[in-house]
């Protein structure tokens, strides 16, 4: 029985710096995993290589059993199924929040204008966000700019989204409506991949959790056992030095 | 009134007690500048008058213009009035300053202060403009006015050369206009293969750098000689079959096309560049193609920061089109050294220069325009 998601062995490097050097990782269907490590260990250039943002140079990616990543893959079809969010949310600044949202599904799914819109209203009507929707992102707040950003990628109806440490650029009080919203989708059994440094929120959302170190999956397993029980000597520093920074 | 720390003043409101005789300085200090200033407004309004009184003195020899002339003299005559009133307001004003402070109505004493400041202010505001306006009329006058009769007499400038000059200039606006509608195609599509990604297409982004760095390395006016007489002699088959009049039209207008290609390839590389790749990401990342991305998320946003530079370049192309006169094309400037050799007076081509004035003022005011209202869209975000 293979995963939903499944990276084999995946490399990864710019230039002479080797960002990911090997990594193994399946996430079932409907299941949430998150991803910790320190800054800089490679979480947001895997999940790029996930949705073939980077091209990876060994190794292997498959969803749902089909080969995604190297020569001959298509795309555009690739990303439709799979969404991601950025930690600087990257909303079109130029198009109205409901514009936003209904670009891709107008012009990628084929939906017609008025059904991409209405998919849209939809999906802001879900967030508390309707009222916004002929605002430019620049009138919104950061947390609501990135819950927009969330439901953009959820209008493509991806079949697994994708998520870099969509709280980092946030101010405090803006953290909890945004991490609401992604509980919300994992109750709903969205598949989710999750890069995060919110440690309280993984421990509470993730079926698993694989801590990256160095470019490789030091250590992985269910969340209550890497939080309350962590093998490698490498994680019990990371978590550490979280609990001393105070963000457990 | 609070401490306003007014700069340079040394008044910092609140004092500590006993500190008293330093707060006496200001105000000498205020004192010093607005009878300066009450002086010199005396002395730059005499200046202004006297040169005034030159000019005028020269338009007895001069013909014509005189009605034009002198409505600028009595305003400028006027309006430097206003420079010794404000001096001696000035220093009304910092005198009230000193009385109050030493009645130690520091508050009141501040304003008077801040006033007489004001008005030092104005005093050089207009003092300045009309003594360079003053100095630029005696420089006219000089020599019995014949600068001014050389350069800027109006039956040469305009009254009997206005037919010539306005048809030269018919040329030069359809040389700008044709020019201008073929380099925008023709600098996108460098642009574009300058920017084509990935090792195959290394060759021809070299050979789209090597023809920017070229174009925008040499003078233009080299450019367009070497062309229009290179590809004349040369007898360059498409040309070739033309007209001569076309034929000169035409190698005018390859370059032009050709020297302002390469600067507006860069307009909108820099214009395309600007747009941060994140975006670009973002819209792939929702399975958007290539191209789907560059025209729905990339170019619009892009095209705000373009055209503001790309008009620029087009003035500089629209004054540049009096470049073709070396090669003989019958533009505004060949047409105005004509009259000049006929006359022996330069003011036809004084005229040819108020023609392109008429066209590229307002077009810059309309680019500042552009630019300004792109900034504050900017700054509201
Ligand atoms: N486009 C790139 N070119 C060169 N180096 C890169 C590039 N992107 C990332 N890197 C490098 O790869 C390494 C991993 O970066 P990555 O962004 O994946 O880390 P991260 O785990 O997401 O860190 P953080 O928690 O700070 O977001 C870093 O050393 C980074 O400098
Ligand atoms: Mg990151």
């Amino acid at each position: 029985m293979t995963a939903f998601l499944e990276l084999r062995d995946v490399h990864k490097r710019f230039g002479h710096l080797e960002v990911l050097r090997g990594i193994d990782l399946d996430v079932e269907e409907h299941q949430v995993v998150c991803l910790i490590g320190p800054s800089g260990c490679g979480k947001s250039t895997l999940l790029r290589c996930v949705n073939a943002l980077e091209t990876i140079e060994g190794g292997e990616i498959r969803i749902d059993g089909e080969r995604v990543s190297g020569r001959g893959v298509n795309l555009n079809a690739l990303r439709a199924d799979v969404g991601i969010v950025f930690q600087s949310f990257n909303l079109f600044p130029h198009m109205s929040v409901v514009q936003n949202v209904a670009l891709a599904p107008h012009k990628v799914l084929k939906l017609s204008k008025k059904e991409a819109l209405q998919r849209a209203d939809t999906l802001l009507a879900r967030i508390g966000l309707l009222e916004k929707r002929d605002d430019y992102p620049d009138r919104l707040s950061g947390g609501q700019q990135q819950r927009v950003a969330i439901v953009r990628a959820l209008a493509m109806q991806p079949r697994v989204l994708l998520l870099d440490e969509v709280t980092s650029a946030l101010d405090p009080e803006l953290v909890a409506e945004v991490l609401t919203l992604v509980s919300e989708l994992a109750l709903e059994s969205m598949t989710m991949l999750i890069a995060t440094h919110e440690m309280g929120f993984a421990k509470q959302v993730a079926n698993k959790v694989a801590f990256l170190y160095a470019g490789k999956i030091e250590e992985e397993g269910p969340s209550e056992q890497i939080f309350s029980d962590p093998q490698r000597e490498r994680t019990r520093n990371f978590l550490r030095s979280i609990i001393e920074a105070k963000r457990l | 009134m609070g401490s306003t720390g007014v700069d340079g003043s040394g008044l910092t409101g609140i004092a500590p007690p006993g500190a008293r005789p330093r707060r006496a300085a200001p105000f000498q200090g205020n004192l010093l500048a607005s009878s300066v200033t009450a002086a010199a407004a005396v002395v730059i309004a005499g200046l202004t008058w006297w040169m005034l009184w030159y000019f005028d003195r020269s338009l007895q020899v001069a013909h014509g213009q005189l009605v034009v002339a002198r409505v600028i003299e009595v305003a400028l005559g006027v309006t430097v009035l206003a420079v010794p009133w404000y001096g001696l307001l000035a220093l009304a004003a910092s005198l009230r300053g000193r009385r109050l402070a030493a009645r130690e109505a520091f508050a009141d004493a501040r304003m008077a202060i801040e006033d007489s400041r004001d008005h030092i202010w104005v005093v050089v505001g207009i003092g300045l403009t009309a003594l360079i306006v003053a100095f630029l009329a005696f420089l006219l006058a000089g020599n019995n006015g014949s600068v001014r009769h050389v350069m800027l007499d109006w039956t040469y400038m305009w009254r009997r050369t206005h037919t010539g000059l306005l048809r030269g200039f018919w040329l030069n606006i359809k040389l700008f206009v044709v020019a201008e509608v073929l380099v925008l195609p023709w600098s996108l599509l460098v642009a574009i293969v300058r920017m084509l990604p990935g090792r195959a297409c290394a060759p021809v982004r070299i050979l789209a750098i090597t023809y920017i760095d070229v174009f925008r390395g040499v003078p233009a006016i080299i450019t367009i000689y070497l062309i229009v007489f290179g590809f004349s002699l040369a007898k360059v088959p498409v040309f070739k079959s033309l007209s001569p009049d076309n034929q000169l039209f035409w190698l005018g207008i390859l370059a032009l096309v050709l020297v302002y290609g390469a600067y507006v390839a860069e307009v909108y590389r820099a214009g395309l560049e600007s747009i941060h790749w994140s975006q670009t990401a973002a819209a792939r990342s929702l399975g958007l193609s290539q191209m789907q991305t560059l025209r729905h998320v990339v170019v619009p946003q892009a095209v705000r920061r373009i055209v503001p530079p790309l008009l620029n370049d087009f003035v500089a192309l629209q004054k540049d089109t009096a470049l073709l006169s070396i090669v003989g094309l019958l533009e505004i400037l060949n047409i105005a050294s004509q009259y000049k050799n006929q006359f022996f007076n330069l003011s036809p081509v004084t005229g040819a220069a108020m023609c392109f004035l008429v066209i590229t003022i307002p077009f810059t005011r309309f680019v500042d325009y552009l630019i300004k209202r792109d900034r504050a869209r900017t700054q509201a975000q």
